[in-house]
């Protein structure tokens, strides 16, 4: 009883961020239901009808859906792999610059696309990559004909996953960077006494040292396995270029908000769900069992 | 052998600072260019002639967007939506972590707390019931539907939490035995000691808020109130819905007609803010993180 009358600011504390979670947090995961109902708006949660998992199979057997999904995996991997891959190279690359002044100025270049949204990034990606654009510009310099990257599948794709990898690139770097920083320094000390190259120094004892922090941000970047980038694509692609760009999140989009496919919609934000749920689930004991990470 | 050993080093070093160089200039120069075609005549910009400096310099394109309505009124919608929406998520983010971040000995309850906002990360309700809930709620075309719905940013107020548990608990003790309640110990001494952390937290979420585009495009029907990024992205995509229907040659000719110095100029002032306090910010966040890894 004293223990809840000196504990009780504590939850007055927490009153208004309980309140805002509960609503638009788990009132959405409620409205899941409508995964498994022919949902009409008009009737609302309770009078729609159960449908059980009619929804789901419909989804599943549209002809865009397996195209959608094998899109969505695709994109995410290769952004996942590429965006540890390049900036730790980038962050090894820059570890050896001793003047500091050059060093912080290469970092604040590279970290610049990461504060500044899609809306910015995506136009000035669609300027560059225009027709009469720059790049199509120096194409045709060299005598080729121009390319339209923005309405090509095969280009499209490599547009995305590129330039997410520009935005996001500053970001891991830093952190790759700040670990390194964090290495001992006696110990390329001793490696040089014992004859060892800076090559040797950085496989034997940079890698080793950073590896805890690039198997965190792998198995944490697993659980986004089916995020592909919903914010980027929406504001880069067109229709020409859905076979190769439409993701699962575009999708939904699509289905919900413009066909109006409420229940359809929501069985394939479930699954998503349900995938991301699970991979996050399993990596997240995996970061624990490798580098006993703990968020709370 | 030493000898040859610095030679190849040599070698290395030139390399390394020439793709560093040279990786910097990929993150500046995008937006250099889009500067250079927003400042150039219209004719030129649209013949495709602009590379890294205007051509034709004029400042017509800003002259007329000093007298867009639309630009403005979004602009201060966003203005709007910054402050208000940064003071009640560092508001929510800072008494919610207060709490969640005492001991178990010291707040009984405090695992059932985590366990509501840890599952809220990791799994989510979609974007179709999320959408219906913001409209239940009567919040659909005001401007608290881009405020509420992230009104608690979880990962933010762990951020927040770990930080206060790294404030020595003699603090609190010392307060609390000269007769301080939970409220007074948080503002009177969790607050000003905790300032650098709310800094960085707090221009996480102005460039959060600053960036986003999506929210707005879902939940406010009418354009007169969307914030500027909405804005910008709805001039950028119905430019990509444009693009996709057409030929080769309607393609050339749209592009012709389409006033891209004006586009262009938007674009850039959706990202001047940024871009103008970007180098203040920076410290900031590479310090932040700095930290935030060292401890793991």
């Amino acid at each position: 009883m004293k223990s809840l009358k000196k504990e009780f600011p504590l939850h007055i504390m927490l009153i208004p961020g309980v309140i805002v979670t509960l609503i638009y947090a788990y009132g959405p995961m409620a409205g899941l239901v409508m995964a498994f109902q022919q949902f009409e708006p008009l009737s609302g949660f309770f009078k729609s009808d159960f449908v059980g998992l009619d929804n789901f199979r419909y989804v599943f057997n549209l002809p865009d859906f397996k195209q959608v999904l094998w899109n969505t995996l695709l994109i995410a991997v290769i952004k996942m792999v590429l965006s540890l891959l390049v900036p730790l190279i980038l962050a090894l690359l820059l570890n050896e610059i001793t003047k500091k002044w050059f060093s912080g100025f290469v970092q604040s270049a590279i970290f610049l696309p990461f504060f500044l949204s899609w809306t910015v990034l995506g136009g000035v990606i669609i300027e560059l990559f225009s027709l009469n654009g720059p790049i199509n510009g120096l194409i045709s310099s060299i005598g080729l004909e121009p390319i339209m990257f923005m309405l090509d599948n095969s280009w499209f794709r490599g547009i995305v996953i590129g330039s997410d990898v520009w935005k996001g690139m500053g970001y891991n770097m830093i952190i790759m960077l700040a670990a390194i920083t964090g290495i001992n320094g006696t110990l390329y000390e001793a490696a040089e006494v014992d004859g060892a190259g800076k090559w040797k120094q950085m496989l034997n004892i940079t890698l080793p040292g950073i590896a805890p922090i690039i198997i965190l941000l792998s198995v944490l970047g697993l659980g986004g396995i089916l995020n592909a980038g919903f914010e980027q694509i929406l504001i880069m692609y067109n229709p020409t270029v859905y076979a190769g760009a439409d993701i699962i999140d575009t999708f939904v989009y699509r289905l919900g908000m413009f066909s109006q496919q409420f229940g359809p919609a929501a069985a394939v934000g479930l699954f998503k769900s349900i995938i991301s749920l699970f991979m996050v689930s399993t990596t997240y004991y995996a970061a624990y069992k490798f580098n006993n990470y703990r968020i709370f | 052998m030493l000898h040859k050993q610095s030679f190849s080093r040599k070698i290395f070093v030139v390399f390394n600072v020439l793709l560093l160089s040279c990786i910097t200039i990929l993150g500046i120069i995008p937006f250099v260019h889009l500067l250079s075609v927003s400042l150039s005549s219209n004719t030129a910009a649209m013949a495709g002639e602009v590379k890294l400096w205007p051509v034709g310099f004029t400042w017509d394109a800003y002259v007329y967007l000093g007298e867009k309505v639309e630009f403005f009124r979004s602009l201060g919608v966003s203005i709007e939506r910054v402050l208000l929406g940064s003071v009640i998520n560092l508001l929510l983010v800072f008494i919610t972590a207060f709490p969640l971040s005492k001991s178990n000995d010291q707040f009984k309850f405090r695992t059932v707390y985590v366990w509501i906002f840890a599952i809220t990360m990791y799994f989510g309700g979609g974007l179709i019931p999320t959408y219906i809930i913001v409209k239940n709620t009567g919040l659909i075309d005001s401007i608290w539907a881009l405020i509420l719905p992230g009104a608690l940013n979880v990962w933010n107020m762990v951020l927040m939490l770990n930080f206060f548990r790294n404030i020595p608990r003699e603090l609190d003790e010392a307060a609390t035995i000269d007769g301080a309640g939970h409220w007074r110990v948080l503002w009177q001494i969790y607050l000003p000691v905790s300032l650098p952390s709310i800094a960085t937290i707090g221009l996480f979420t102005v460039v959060g808020h600053w960036n986003a585009w999506f929210d707005g495009i879902l939940y406010l029907n009418s354009p007169e109130r969307y914030p500027l990024q909405t804005y910008l992205s709805t001039l950028i995509m119905s430019l990509n819905a444009q693009m996709s229907s057409m030929s080769l040659e309607q393609l050339k000719v749209m592009e012709n007609l389409s006033e891209k110095t004006i586009r262009t100029a938007q674009i850039f002032m959706g990202a001047l803010p940024i871009m103008v306090v970007y180098p203040f910010l920076q410290r900031y966040f590479v310090k932040g993180m700095t930290v935030g890894s060292v401890k793991e």
